[in-house]
């Protein structure tokens, strides 16, 4: 394979700024890429050569440089960007072009990153397979029969097989560390308001966070860097610099650290190789010279039912505006039918059934005689969760667990199963309720020969402790030499 | 065929009225309430939106704080209490007007909460006691096509304009309104006047209801005389006037009683008042109460007011405007009836701007209480939507008393400016409507002697009734600019008369 | 509690997110709805009664933006994904009913 496709990201961005290799030429080496394995993998839904290759000839000229200046990047089609079309992976948005970039995209544009196009996710991020969206699921490079993980399966899986050495993720739920941890890649939500959200089409909005999908550890540093920082245009963003993660992802030492394995994230369901490279890491750490102990945190047993309560109870009020009347799709205007009909005969057709189940429970959890025994008992679960966080941190620096019960399931397996899909967030879902960062590292391959991922997660705006322990661990491990045990495409 | 409905004050000697008013205030903020487009009225449809107001997939709200400051202003000017911390709510609901099918609004945790509004009505004075006051964004306009009135019956579409989607609304609820009796429709019109004026006189509003920046829905139910349980209210909207306010109470009144005393149910429900008729019709039944599924909005964070700005708010506060006014009638010699027809009128700050452009105060009165007043009503608007402007009522009165207008030349010039044609010294110069000079005037009464020589001889034998036809000749060889007082005492002059 | 929901239950929820449904959709999404409504009511078990719930995982308050004009799209690039367009509105289908 073409070097400058495995190279990581740092190398390449050195290697354009010192000109020994082109924007351009590493921008077409991966469109060739894309062009030659993404009929198998189906990570893109759009393809922007022109904007790649215009973007990749401006890093060329010297008008843009920095750390990532002239890298290609996977962009999840949840992030609005303006003249090239977004569809969330939604029938009602198919043929949107958006009028604006979101703030994100700005700020990779001006950092030279080179976005080759946008990556395939379940739809409007409300899964864990990408099957869910409506232009059919990607497939996990390491096993075509399999998924890629989701919701946000495209970008990691453009990333694992190397049609970009970067992606851009969103994480709800778990949407860019589970699949991370299924594609043996590296996949990192910040702390929720240390990335701005104007531009990233809401699922819930207390809990979506855009972060940084590589291959390397640093590489989803330097990312989230670029990604990160206040935002006047989104209320909820904080207002602090972005953590040090690149000094910490760099630096890489855990001595003296404190490590919390989450008592409550193993036993049944749980598949025993996960288990296993799992219990590996955390004997690793301990060499490494972290102190490991175990950490219960109780309320982390209600975490998936609050979640499935909050975030439906959001998205049905977030995509109400999906209604035919301004932009999107429009069935049914027969110039008789009513506007009520319309709307109704539109979201039908639009919305797919995961979609249409999540709406319908948020609707119910938040109607009239149910909100405080449903919606508002959620939010009280919450707070114990929250509560579960700070007392955990105050006994160590981060919390340790696997990214996601599982390897990566085969296509059809759950997605009639909307409980057993669910499952796969277990883990994962804690951190976005209380807010906190997680991170998701290869750590090994389990007993069938499949990517496992090992999450780590660290108190509100402490990125850098995640991004210490990951590295750390990579280094150990050569986790970024994992993908080359994936077999060729 | 409407049966005829029982008078008024009937039903009121048998009934207790029970009111309840909520007025929605559009802000007069420069940009929207969670986005930087302009608010300015009358731009061409769709101009003044953006991603936000919008509501496109991605957007995301920010709070105006200039929003904040007017809403607390308002609230401290009714003597509520600010709320220490409270959210934002999603209303959810779909109408095409609203871009995100849910309204940015406050629902169970208002900014200002427990004020009161004292509105004096013949002498006697109601304290009109606030519920609320809370802040949301208001939605787009839509206009429907195809039907005959250019209402939603019979329409076969509609056409949507954002530009107003997303301007800052206040929403000031009263809480029932009880023990007013027959002055159940003067208390309504009065509430909202010294409300309208209240505003205007924060700064925070330009309160013009026919425009729209200043909604009034009004709430009216019956109980029998001397019972204690309120009955069905209904609520009736599209309520443009001061006028509107006291003729929908009224009819209100009366159209429920009628109901009542045939044994049949109130029903509650929304209806529509129209103007021409100054009646109510209702609007279409809902086959579900609606249910808002409200929950606290995510992207925005709790509003905290800090206590020591809002005091230091409550310091920049106007006097009241009852305070005003009496201060205003006394400086300018007026008596307590005429501010209290002023008042009535919703002319004071008319009266005082055209004062402040120098016109006399009693001349100022006159103008707006006696003249302009009726005009507003007979097109159906209030005073300060006329167009004619103090400064230009100020200006006629001017050339009133310098002699270059007559009072009948004036109103010509009045009703021409109201038409539209221009300034007053304009309109007078494209129409010629000049008082004659004294040398035309001279030439016109010599001309009239010569050209009635009969009559001329009968006022100088003693007879001046017969003056009336040879003033009539100066008036009509003038064009009617002649004035009439001083064409007479030079004929006399002339004619040798006593 | 929970309360077995019904087709019935389902179809007011469908007419109140718009979403047009056929009888087989509802009973489908009644059945599914029930599982997962038996496993989200788990949130009922926790003692919460005195626990104030969260609504913003941030410490954040009182962010706001300047009372200044920002340029708008315009016009053109506000209509131009509409799906009918009239006279620089967006053109809608016949609405049914009042304004709330």
């Amino acid at each position: 394979m073409n070097e400058l496709l495995t190279a990581t990201a740092t190398e390449l961005a050195a290697r354009i700024a010192s000109r020994e290799v082109s924007a351009v030429e590493v921008a077409q080496a991966h469109l060739a890429r894309i062009a030659e394995v993404d009929e198998k993998v189906h990570a893109f839904l759009h393809v922007d050569t022109g904007g790649a290759l215009a973007q990749a000839r401006r890093v060329d000229a010297g008008e843009i440089t920095g750390p990532l200046a002239g890298v290609p990047l996977a962009l999840k089609d949840v992030i609005v960007t303006k003249g090239v079309p977004t569809t969330a992976g939604s029938r009602i948005l198919e043929g949107w072009i958006p009028p604006y970039d979101a703030t994100i995209v700005e700020r990779m544009r001006a950092a030279g990153i080179v976005v080759l196009g946008k990556t395939n996710m379940d739809e409007f991020a409300m899964g864990s397979s990408t099957e869910h969206s409506a232009y059919g699921p990607s497939r996990n490079p390491w096993d075509l029969t399999r998924t890629p993980g989701g919701s946000g399966g495209g970008s990691s899986a453009a990333v694992a097989s190397y049609q970009a050495p970067l992606g851009i993720g969103t994480d709800t739920g778990g949407s860019i560390r589970q699949p991370a941890a299924v594609t043996g890649t590296v996949g990192a939500k910040p702390t929720y308001g240390g990335v701005s959200r104007y531009g990233l089409i809401a699922f819930s909005s207390s809990l979506d966070q855009a972060g940084p999908c590589a291959r390397t550890v640093l590489d989803a540093a330097l990312l989230h860097e670029v990604i990160g920082g206040h935002d006047p245009r989104d209320s909820t963003s904080i207002d602090a610099p972005v953590p040090p993660v690149v000094e910490a992802a760099r630096q890489a030492d855990v001595t003296g650290m404190r490590i919390g394995v989450v008592t409550q994230f193993k036993g049944d369901g749980y598949q025993p190789g996960v288990l296993a490279r799992f219990e590996e890491s955390v004997a690793l750490l301990e060499k490494l010279g972290a102190s490991i102990e175990e950490v219960s945190c109780p309320h982390f047993d209600y975490a998936l039912p609050a979640y499935y309560l909050i975030a439906p109870s959001e998205a049905s009020s977030n995509l109400a505006r999906y209604d035919a009347m301004r932009y999107g799709l429009r069935v049914g205007d027969d110039g008789d039918a009513s506007a009520e009909e319309v709307m109704a005969a539109t979201r039908d057709a639009g919305f797919g059934a995961e979609v249409k189940r999540r709406i319908i429970l948020g609707t119910y959890a938040l109607s009239a005689g149910y909100y405080d025994a449903y919606y508002g008992q959620a939010q009280k679960v919450r707070t114990l969760i929250t509560r579960d966080f700070a007392s955990a941190f105050e006994r160590v620096d981060v919390l340790v667990s696997p990214t996601t019960p599982t390897t990566a399931f085969t296509l059809g397996e759950r997605v009639d199963d909307p409980m057993a899909m669910y499952l796969a967030d277990l883990c994962t879902i804690p951190s976005n309720l209380y807010g906190g960062p997680g991170l998701s590292v290869p750590c090994g391959l389990s007993d069938d020969g499949l990517p496992v991922g090992l999450q780590i997660m660290a108190p509100v705006q402490a990125d850098d402790r995640m991004y210490r322990v990951a590295a750390a661990v990579e280094a150990a491990l050569g986790s970024d030499k994992l993908l080359e045990k994936a077999p060729r495409l | 065929m409407t049966a005829t409905l029982p008078p008024y004050d009937d039903v009121l000697d048998r009934y207790d009225p029970v009111l309840g008013l909520e007025t929605h205030v559009e802000l007069g903020t420069v940009t929207k309430l969670f986005c930087g487009c302009s608010t300015a009225f009358g731009a061409d449809p769709n101009t003044q939106v953006c991603p936000v107001c919008l509501g496109l997939p991605g957007s995301l709200p920010v709070t105006n704080g200039a929003a904040i400051d007017y809403t607390v202003r308002i609230g401290l000017a009714l003597h509520c209490r600010i709320a220490e911390w409270c959210r934002f709510a999603r209303k959810n609901y779909f109408y095409p007007d609203m871009p995100k099918n849910f309204q940015v609004s406050q629902y169970d945790e208002p900014l200002c909460i427990d004020g009161y509004l004292d509105v004096d009505v013949d002498g006697e004075t109601f304290r009109i006691e606030i519920e609320r006051v809370h802040l949301e964004e208001d939605t787009g306009k839509s206009m429907h096509v195809g039907g005959s009135t250019g209402r939603i019956h019979g329409a076969t579409h509609s056409l949507v304009d954002y530009n107003r989607a997303g301007i800052p609304l206040v929403e000031i609820v009263t809480k029932p309104i009880a023990g007013i009796g027959h002055k159940a429709a003067a208390v309504a019109r009065a509430y909202v006047t010294e409300l309208r004026d209240l505003l205007r006189g924060l700064g925070v509003s330009d309160v013009r209801m026919e425009q729209g920046s200043l909604r009034c829905d009004v709430n009216v139910s019956l109980m029998p005389r001397g019972a204690t349980q309120f009955g069905t209210r209904s609520e009736t909207k599209n309520v443009n006037s001061l006028r509107s306010v006291e003729r929908a109470v009224r009819y209100e009144v009366e159209r429920q009683a009628s109901r009542l005393d045939a044994g049949e149910r109130i029903v509650q429900e929304t209806r529509h008042f129209h103007e021409d008729s100054g009646t109510t019709s209702p609007g279409r039944s809902k086959e579900e109460a609606q249910d808002y599924r409200y929950f606290p909005e995510p992207d925005l964070v709790p509003l905290a007011p800090a206590a020591d700005w809002v005091e230091q708010l409550r310091t920049t506060l106007p006097e009241p405007p009852s305070v005003a006014r009496k201060q205003f009638a006394t400086e300018h010699g007026f008596t307590e009836l005429e501010l209290t027809q002023m008042t009535n009128a919703g002319v004071v700050d008319l009266v005082r701007e055209t004062i402040a452009a120098g016109a006399a105060p009693g001349k100022a009165r006159g103008w707006w209480l006696g003249y302009l007043v009726g005009r507003a009503n007979d097109a159906g608007v209030e005073a300060m939507s006329l167009a004619i402007t103090p400064a230009q009522v100020a200006r006629v009165s001017a050339l009133e008393d310098d002699g270059t207008l007559t009072n009948k030349l004036a109103r010509q010039v009045v009703e021409a400016v109201l038409a539209g044609e221009g300034e007053p010294d304009a309109v007078i110069e494209a129409h010629g409507w000049k008082v004659a000079g004294e040398d035309e005037l001279v030439a016109a009464v010599d001309a009239a002697i010569a050209a009635n020589p009969d009559v001329a001889s009968k006022v100088r034998d003693g007879n001046q009734g017969a003056l009336g036809p040879l003033v009539g000749a100066v008036m009509k060889s003038t064009g009617g600019s002649a004035d009439a007082k001083r064409a007479r005492e030079l004929l006399l002059e002339r004619l040798g008369g006593a | 509690m929970t309360t077995a929901i019904t087709r019935d239950d389902v179809a007011h929820l469908a007419r109140l997110a718009r979403i047009a449904m056929t009888d087989d959709e509802l009973d489908a999404l009644a059945a599914q709805l029930d599982v997962i409504l038996g496993a989200v009511a788990r949130v009922q078990e926790v003692a919460a009664a005195d626990i104030p719930p969260t609504s913003h995982s941030l410490d954040l308050t009182n962010v706001y933006r300047p009372d200044e004009l920002v340029p708008s799209l315009g016009a053109e690039a506000a209509l131009a994904a509409a799906p009918a367009a009239e006279d620089g509105r967006f053109r809608v289908p016949r609405i049914l009913d009042e304004e709330a």
